[in-house]
Formats: C-alpha cells, structure tokens, sequence
C-alpha cells in the first residue's frame, strides 16, 4: 500500500499504541515545552481532529532526537505523528518564512543554508582534496554535509580530516560540489514530497560512485542515509567510525598533548539512532595527556541538545531553560574544560548556550576533529 | 491388491466453519462422480457420534472399503477416524483425510474459489485412497521408569506424583540443589504463604523417596530412542566432596581461604559464600560442592600448604581426585522441566541497572526482604555514597516484557503480582515509605489475585499509570522520568530505590536441552507443547512432555498444576506397561538398495543403520529400518537416489497419482 492511500492510523500504526506513557516520558523537551507526544498518538486517531492538531505549536519543539522511537515497547515512532502533522502544515503553505527559505534552498542550492551550490567546495581551497569520480574505485566516499561545508564555525571538521587522511595514506576521496543534502532536517521539517526526491536522486548518485563505503562528517546525514535510504548500495559509517579502525591499527600518531578534562556530549543521531558510543571515547582517550569525564546521562541517557528536528529554523516558544543550557551547567559542574561532540549541530547549540552563560573563558565547546586537528603532524 | 476399491467420501459442514465458504453439497455431488467412488455425503460434524456412525453403517452396508472424509485438518481427527473405520472392520490405514477447512475454508474468502479448490482437494484424495495398503501398528514394552528434567518446583512435583505411583523416577538437577527459583523466594503471592515453608517439605521428600533417584550437580548428555523405551546418559558432575562420607557440617566452609569472596548465586550475588559451598541452608541434598571456577586448588593447583577444606574436614571427605561420572538407565517417558531465567535488567541501559546499586530487581528485592537472606531481612540499599533504609521507593512494571524493543512481546503473568507482594512486604518493614508502583496495566487474573491487589492498594501503595522511559541520578536521589499518563503530567519523580519488575525470558542455555531431545520452540521462544489447548503438556515428540516455566511465563499454582499434568501423561505408558508404534514407517527395497547411506545421515530420528546382506552370494550392505524410531516423516526417501526407501501409506506410486489428480483439473 503507497503512503498516500494509507490514513494516519494506519501510516503511524497509531492502533498498536498501549498508551504506556514511555514516550512522553522519556521525551527531553517536556521539561520546557507542552508537548505530549502520546497525546499525539491517541488523538491522532480521530481523523477530524488532525487539522486541529497540525495548528498546535507544540508541534515544532519536537527535537526529532527519537528518544520516544527508542524506547516505545510496541515499535512505533511518535515522533513521525508530529512530522506527519508537520507535512500538513507545509503542505497548506502556511510556515514560518525561515522554514519556507530553508527549503526552498535545499531545492534549488542542494543546501538548507541558502548558499550557492558553486560554492559547496570553497572549504577545500588551499588543501589537497582528492575528489570522487563516478566509476573510480575508491574505499571511502566522503560525504561533508550542508553545515559543515558552510558554516565557517565548523569547516574546520572537514579540513582537518583531510589533512589526517593525507597523513596516514587512506584511500579516499570527496565529492565535489555536486554533493546534495541527505535532506535529515528537510525530513523533520515535513517536507515529504522534496524529501523522496532527494532521497532518489542522492541513491542515483551515489550508486554511480564504485566507493566500498559512504563515510559522513555528521551524524545526521549518517542516520539518515541508513534509516531512510533502502536502495544504497554501499554501507554509510560516520567518520568517528573510521578514525577508531586506524586507532587500533596504530596508524593514528598525535604530536603534543592537551592535559584537559574533557566530557563528551553523546549526538542523539550518533548515539541513540545509530547505536555509535564507544567510538568518539577511544578517539578522545587517545589524546595524550586528555582525561575523559562522563556526564550522568551519557550513552542511552544522553540528553539531547535541541539542535536536530529542524529547530535551526524554528524558534522555540518557551522561555524556560534551554536544554543546551542544561548541558553546559553539568559539564560546568563536572569541572569540564572541555565539552567534545562529534555533531555540527551540537557545535551550534552548545556553543551558544556556554557564550549565553557566560562560560567562554573556562570553556569549549569543540567537535572531535577540531581537537584531533591540534595534535596532526605537519 | 485384488479387490476392487469401492470408495465413500464425506463431507463435513464443520458447522458453517467449512459450509460457509464451501458449497458442501457441490462438493459432494461432485465426488459421486469420481472413479471408484461408491457414496459421497455431507453431514454437520462429521467428527461427532451420528456422523461416524453414518461411516460405519456405509461401510458395513455397501461394503466400503476406502474411506476419504473432507474435514479439517489429520493432525486434529485422523486417529478419530482410524479408530471408527476400525470398529466397522476395516483396515484403519484405508483412511484418506481432504483437509479442506484450514486449507480452503479459513483461508478463501471467496465461495466459488473455495468450492473449486475443495473439489480438486477431493478429487486428488480418491485418486491417493484408491491405492492405499493395509498396515499394522505394532506394540512393544515400556520402561516403567520416568526421567525428569531440572528440580525446581515443577521438577520435583512431577517427581513426587510419579513416585508415588509407584513408578521409578531419575530427577536430574544442574544446580548442587534441588528447589530452583521457588527457593529464593520470600513470601508466595497471593495467599503471602512462606515460599521455604511449603517447598522444602517437597524437597526433602524428593530426595528420601524410594522410588527417586536424585541426581544434583548433573547433566542429561544423550537421550536415544522413543517412548516407551528411551536410554538415557547423565553426567553426574565431580563435586570433589565424597558424597557419602560428607556429613554437612560447613566446617570447610567456615574455613575456606576464598570465604565470603565468591558471589552468592542463591543470593543473587548481594552475598557472599565460599568456594566449597552449600547454596542456601535448606538446600537438598545437604552435601557441600566445590566450585572449580573459585576453589584455589583447582584453579591454581595451590591453596596455602594444604586445601584448608581438607585439613578441617574430620569426615575426610574431599577428593580433589574426584572425576566427573557417567551413568546410563532407561526410561519409558521424560518429563522436560528446566524453568527459566529473569530478565537482564543490563539489556535496558536507559533504566541504569548496571550503573546504580539502588537500581534493583525483582529477583534481588526477594533475597533481600527475606530474613535468611543478605541482610537477614532488613531493606537496606547503597545509594552510592551510603547504606540507608530507603524511604521513596518506586516498583516499575513490565522490565524486558511486552517489549518489542527486547524482543520479548509476551506478558510474563507474575510481575504484576510479585510487585504487588513485595509492596506488601516493605509496608510491613518500612511503615512510613513512600511506595508507587509504575504499571501499564495490571494483570491479576488467578484466583485470588484481584483481591490481593485491592488489599495492597489500601495499604496506601500509589498506583501511577505510566511505564518510566529513563532513570538517572541527581544529587544521591534516583530520577524516574516517567508520564503519569492518566493526568497527562510528565514527572521526574526522586526516588532512593527502584525494584524493576524483570520478567521471565527462556533460559539462555536452552538450546543444549532442545538440541538433546529435538524440541521445538513457539515464537516466544520459550519450548513449544503440541497444542496450545488440547496437548498443553505434550510435545511433538511422543513420550517427552513439559512442566513449569520452560513452556511458558507462570506463577507457582499453574506451574504445580502443569507438573501434575505432565506427570499423569507420563504415566500413561508406564501404567500399560506397554506402547503403540507408528505403522507409516519408511522400508528398504533391499535389493535396489546401493547402501550408499545417504538416507542415514539424513534421517532425523536416527532410524536408519547400514547392514549386511547376503545378495546372490555377495556380501553387501543395505539400509535397514528401526521401525520403533521412524517418524514416517519422508527425508530418507527425497535423499534415495534410486528410490529404494520410502514410508508407507506415502509411497511413490501412492502420492504421484495425488499429485496428477490435482494438476489435471482446472
Ligand atoms: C522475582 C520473582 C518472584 C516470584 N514470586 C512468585 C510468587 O510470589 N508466587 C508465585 O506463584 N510465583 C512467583 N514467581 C514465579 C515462580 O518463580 C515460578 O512460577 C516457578 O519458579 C517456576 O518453577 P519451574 O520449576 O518451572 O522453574 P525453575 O524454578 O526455574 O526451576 C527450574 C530448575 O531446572 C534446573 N535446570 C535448568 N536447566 C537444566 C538442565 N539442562 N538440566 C538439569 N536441570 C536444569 C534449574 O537449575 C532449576 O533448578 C516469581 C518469579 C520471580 C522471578
Ligand atoms: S511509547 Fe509507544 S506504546 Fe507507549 S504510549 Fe508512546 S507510542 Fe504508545
Ligand atoms: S523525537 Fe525527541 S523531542 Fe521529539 S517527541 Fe520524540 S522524544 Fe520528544
Ligand atoms: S581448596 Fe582452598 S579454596 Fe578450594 S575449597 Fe578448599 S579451602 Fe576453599
Ligand atoms: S504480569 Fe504485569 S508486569 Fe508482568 S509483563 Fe504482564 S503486565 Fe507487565
Ligand atoms: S521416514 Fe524419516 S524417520 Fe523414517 S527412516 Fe526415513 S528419514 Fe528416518
């Protein structure tokens, strides 16, 4: 049966729903918005009440980390009731012009970020990329990301692993600039129709490239590409993922050391979905002289940071605490000097959070690779 | 054969379960017209006393002599009919049955489809009926004797029945003692009975009992055979105490170099015992074992000059030359009662119970509300920085079951309930706790079991409706984050201890007593019984029969009634003194056979040996059938390359004519 013949109870299996409460009660964002995502489920039932539904603005603050996905005992995905209500929303027209902007640009620009597509690769300038070509073998495929390629704040991700991997020898290769977006947070934004077409024409495209693997910068398009893409026909890994191979091959060498504490923020897109934990850790423990801290929700626990679901574009309407702000107060009481993710996003929000708080001078917010990027021999 | 088949086919309405979907009579009318069919009928339930009955005065009035009934399903009334057949003095094995019920009733929706596909369904049985052979079952002795599988309280009930009985019973038990999970409980739900109290009676019965042979601290290794006649090889396994001169002392215990080292199995590793241990004061037999994995001299070759168990021991009983020991006896029935094992807790990170000592479970709250347990009864927890009485405690329901995100989607029937019991028992010990329980539903269904609920209820025990999503820590509270669904109120309740509510999962080491008896397992995957209604107890294969938790999540009333069940069945072949053996067995054409052995390495029953044969002067080896052991289940002949093996009432020239009859009609 297509998507589009299927009613909402049927598309969501909203009749397999027990009413347990496990997501709600495992949902990050309750503790400052009025979302219920099993509210959701149950009234969502009630095929004339959806338009009344899809008008709850509660339905943006749904981070889209998947908590409720995880944990829900009889295999649904509350969270989707609220993307589904979401796709109603885009679908009448009636969104915030920042979302509208966002996704207009992943359909003309390849990009949410409203940067042209000529400009993708400008990262790249002045560093030796070896750059894909469709029917050339080649291991590992790199696959950057529309935040990391643009985002001055965090390119610093891409370069530096393109120096590592020059380094120790691995065969790889990026794309160019006809790279387009896994469309992750055109996914959570509810745009179903431009969602299916970028996950075909991404499938098409890849599958053109005689790569072993698909290796991604962000945890985001990594989820995404192995959640929503069935017909790739290579496995996608995250890069933490590769980076420990060459650790234990002993092919990683650091130069310096960075006698730091350091705690790691586990990305919901990593963690919780993509079940990667450990990898980030080893990575981190090999920086000589770092001590590893643990925050207490760490791992499956993990709090998420508020960064994913779309709410780059959507503001959130409560004033409480920002989940982020949550974090940056824990790391702070660790005794952190460092906060390490392995996710723009969380780049994005935790750092904001800290210079809200007025943390910049005892600490940093970093993702992994900018650490690693210190201590890569010249 | 010589006589001409004359062929009565009949066709059941299953009341409207087979008539409502196919045209029953079309059917009929239809089957009247195939060769060598004499009568075809319909009658409402063909299965019941005027519907055999219309059988068997065809039979004896027209002289029938095949019989095909278009019913439900063989495995449900193949033997009923055999058995009526019989009775009017046909060979029993002259029987064809159409199923068109499960085949075509259940499964079309459409009349017309289903009426056709019944017809072809009819026809292809005449064409088989016309050319079936007359077969004898035959009979031979049973072993009086019963061998049982895993001592805990399913265990030793069937024991005691069949002993009682007088029959001989071996009870095989892995642990060094008898008593299984039963005997780590407290109180029993609902009736708050002393779970110690009513077991240990049994258990000290079991091993004093005449007719009971106790083997502890042993393995089942090879089971060969079939009803009635089963050999059977146990591994006693070598305790390195000389199990008649141990007089249960503990005087090597007491004195052990590793005391209080080595994690309490019994007592869910909270306490702690020595490497020659006992594992619970009342266990049975009162005989000490020495653990190899613990026990310095066995793990090192060295503990201090001497084993300090040898030198204090005055009955001079430990033997580290002790070897393991093999015995071999035979039965006529087993009875498969392993139980189960609790839910990881570790398999639900997000509840941290690998993390947190205050993060309990079940099976740890019941050692540790017992007064022979590790803290002699007192409800203490570490929180992490200190030992306290614990006085905001919250029980979750359902841990690791109706879960998918486990794999476990069944209910596990006792949570509920010993949640509800252990509230009980901290109200009694700690009167000014604050006490919840986080449920889903609750599920009290045996007898007695809403009332008991209705009683803890009032104790002043909140029920909150809502399954905790993730627990963490802040400050040395626990925070239960969790939705009072029926407030819609999201919480982030601040707890010193939490009972998780593990359920019952299949025991992890299962598959060594499925691989020795060929069982099967249902999508629980928990042992499967032959069927869920009318064969609770049996399996598919005759004469092995389940009791306890191995078939299923239960609470000690039904696991006892099972026991009993399974031991009345068991006894049935024991009492004749005597079974029956299939007659559809596989035979050898002897002289097309190649004695190549294919058939033997693939039969699944082991039925088939190779043996010489004196062939026109040659020596040379064919296949040979042990008919006690054949399933008729058809693997040796598909493997035959010469078509010289294959079952009765299921030969070539039998199915292939089926086969044709149902390709040739549109
Ligand atoms: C925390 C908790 C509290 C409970 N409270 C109650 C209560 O209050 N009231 C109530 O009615 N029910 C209660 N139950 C349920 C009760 O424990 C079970 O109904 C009962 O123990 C089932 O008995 P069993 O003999 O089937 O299995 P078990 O008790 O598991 O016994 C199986 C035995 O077989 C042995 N064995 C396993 N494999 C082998 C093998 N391969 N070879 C030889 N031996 C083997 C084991 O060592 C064990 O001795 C509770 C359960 C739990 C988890
Ligand atoms: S966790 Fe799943 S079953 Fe439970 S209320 Fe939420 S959607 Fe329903
Ligand atoms: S995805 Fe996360 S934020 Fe969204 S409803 Fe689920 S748990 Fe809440
Ligand atoms: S040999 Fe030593 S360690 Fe082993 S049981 Fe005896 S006293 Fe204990
Ligand atoms: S008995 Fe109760 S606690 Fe146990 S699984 Fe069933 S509903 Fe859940
Ligand atoms: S019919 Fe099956 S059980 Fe019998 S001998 Fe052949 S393979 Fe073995």
């Amino acid at each position: 049966m297509s998507a589009e013949s299927q009613t909402f109870t049927e598309r969501y299996d909203l009749l397999g729903c027990i009413q347990c409460g496990r997501c709600t009660g495992g949902c990050p964002v309750t503790v400052r918005a009025n979302l219920n995502v099993r509210r959701f489920v149950n009234d969502a039932y009630y095929e004339e009440k959806l338009d009344e539904l899809a008008r709850q603005a509660e339905i943006w603050d749904c981070t889209a980390c998947h908590t409720c996905a995880v944990r829900c005992p009889k295999g649904l995905k509350p969270l989707e009731v609220l993307l589904g209500l979401r796709a109603m929303i885009i679908e009448s027209g009636k969104v915030e012009p920042t979302v509208r902007d966002a996704l207009q640009s992943v359909l003309l620009e390849g990009n949410p970020w409203e940067k042209s597509r000529a400009a993708r690769s400008d990262w790249m300038e002045g560093l030796d990329v070896k750059i894909a070509e469709p029917g050339v073998p080649v291991e590992n495929l790199f696959f950057v990301c529309c935040t990391i390629a643009y985002d001055p704040r965090v390119q610093a991700i891409a370069k530096n692993i393109v120096r590592l991997l020059n380094k120790t020898g691995v065969d790889y290769a990026f794309l160019d600039d006809s790279e387009t977006c896994c469309g992750s947070e055109v996914y959570t934004l509810g745009e179903e129709g431009l969602f299916e077409m970028l996950v075909e024409d991404n499938t098409e495209y890849f599958n053109e490239y005689s790569a072993k693997r698909i290796v991604t910068l962000s945890p985001h398009c990594f989820t995404t590409y192995n959640v929503h893409y069935p017909d790739l026909n290579k496995p996608v890994i995250h890069y933490t993922q590769l980076l420990d191979e060459l650790l234990k091959e002993g092919k990683l060498v650091w130069k310096g050391d960075l006698p730091k504490k350091i705690v790691f923020h586990d990305p919901c897109y990593l963690g919780k979905q993509g079940g990667v934990y450990d990898e980030p850790r080893d990575l981190l423990k090999s920086i000589p002289g770092a001590e590893l801290l643990e925050f207490e929700r760490c791992r499956e626990r993990s709090l998420c940071c508020e960064g994913g679901g779309g709410k780059m574009w959507v503001e959130s309407e409560s004033k409480k605490e920002r989940l982020a702000e949550t974090r940056i107060k824990d790391a702070k009481a660790l005794g952190a000097d460092i906060v390490a993710v392995a996710c723009p996003f969380c780049v994005l929000t935790l750092e904001d959070a800290m210079k809200g708080l007025g943390y910049e001078e005892e600490m940093r917010v970093a993702e992994i690779m900018e650490l690693l990027g210190e201590f890569i021999e010249a | 054969m010589t006589e001409k088949p004359k062929v009565g086919v009949y066709v059941c309405h299953c009341g409207i379960n087979i008539s409502a979907t196919v045209d029953v009579d079309a059917v009929a009318e239809y089957a009247q017209k195939l060769p060598n069919v004499v009568v075809a009928r319909t009658y409402s339930y063909m299965c019941s006393d005027p519907g055999q009955s219309l059988i068997k005065n065809d039979i004896r009035e027209l002289g029938l002599n095949r019989v095909v009934v278009a019913s439900c399903s063989p495995r449900m009334h193949e033997p009923t009919f055999r058995k009526a057949i019989r009775e009017a003095g046909i060979n029993p094995y002259f029987l064809e049955m159409t199923n068109i019920r499960e085949q075509c009733s259940w499964v079309h929706e459409d009349k017309e489809e289903g009426t056709a596909k019944a017809k072809k369904l009819v026809k292809a049985s005449v064409a088989k009926a016309r050319l079936l052979e007359a077969l004898e079952s035959k009979e031979v002795d049973a072993e009086p004797a019963a061998l049982i599988i895993g001592a805990g309280i399913a265990g030793i009930q069937a024991a005691l029945d069949i002993a009682d009985a007088g029959f001989k019973v071996y009870l095989v038990e892995k642990t060094p003692s008898v008593g299984g999970r039963m005997a780590q409980l407290d109180k029993t739900f609902p009736t708050l009975d002393c779970s110690a109290c009513i077991l240990t009676p049994k258990m000290v019965d079991c091993a004093s009992h005449p007719n009971i042979e106790l083997m502890s601290y042993s393995e089942v290794e090879k089971v060969d055979g079939f009803i009635g006649n089963f050999d059977v090889k146990v591994r006693k396994k070598a305790r390195y105490v000389d199990f008649g001169k141990c007089t249960g002392c503990g005087d090597c215990a007491a004195e052990c170099r590793v005391k209080d080292r080595i994690p309490s199995e019994f007592d869910q590793g909270m306490g702690k015992r020595s490497a020659i241990y006992l594992p619970f004061p009342q266990a049975v037999p009162a005989k000490y074992t020495i653990d190899p994995e613990s026990c310095l001299f066995l793990t090192r070759g060295k503990c201090g000059k001497n084993p300090k168990c040898q030198e204090v021991c005055r009955a001079e009983a430990i033997n580290f030359d002790q070897e393991d020991e093999i015995v071999e006896f035979k039965v006529g029935a087993i009875i498969v009662a392993t139980g189960f094992d609790p839910f990881d807790a570790s398999r639900k990170p997000e509840y941290g119970y690998a993390d947190y000592p205050n993060v309990i479970t079940g099976m740890e709250m019941e050692r540790l509300v017992s007064a022979s347990g590790p803290t002699g009864g007192k409800v203490k927890v570490f929180n992490s920085e200190e030992e306290i009485e614990p006085k905001e405690i919250a029980f979750i329901n359902c841990v690791g079951s109706r879960d998918k995100s486990v794999g476990n989607e069944y209910c596990s029937r006792v949570c509920c309930m010993y949640t509800a019991k252990q509230a009980h028992l901290i109200r009694d010990k700690i009167p000014d706790a604050n006490i919840r329980v986080y449920y889903i539903d609750v599920r009290a269904f045996g007898k007695g079991y809403e009332e008991f609920y209705d009683r803890v209820r009032r104790e002043n025990i909140r029920y909150i409706r809502g399954n905790p999503s993730e627990i963490f820590k802040r400050g040395n509270k626990l925070v239960v984050k969790v939705e009072d669904t029926l407030t819609a109120t999201p919480l982030e309740d601040e707890v010193d201890l939490v009972v998780l509510g593990v359920g019952l999962e299949p025991r992890a080491d299962m598959r060594q007593v499925m691989d020795l008896l060929r069982l099967s397992q249902s999508p629980d995957r928990f042992f499967l019984e032959a069927h869920p209604k009318l064969r609770p107890v049996d399996t598919a294969t005759e004469g092995i029969f389940l009791a306890g938790c191995c078939q299923g999540p239960k609470d000690i009333p039904d696991t006892v009634a099972q026991a009993k069940a399974a031991a009345s069945s068991a006894m049935i072949p024991l009492a004749r003194g005597k079974v029956m053996i299939g007659a559809q067995v596989a035979t050898v054409n002897e002289a097309t056979c190649r004695g190549c052995g294919f058939c033997v390495n693939i039969c699944p029953y082991t039925a088939i040996e190779l043996v010489t044969v004196n062939r026109f002067g040659n020596e040379v080896e064919v296949a040979r059938v042990n008919e006690a052991l054949c399933k008729g289940c058809g693997s040796c002949s598909a493997a035959c390359l010469s078509d010289s093996i294959q079952p009765k009432s299921f030969r070539d020239r039998q199915i292939l004519p089926q086969i044709a009859a149902l390709g040739a009609m549109k």
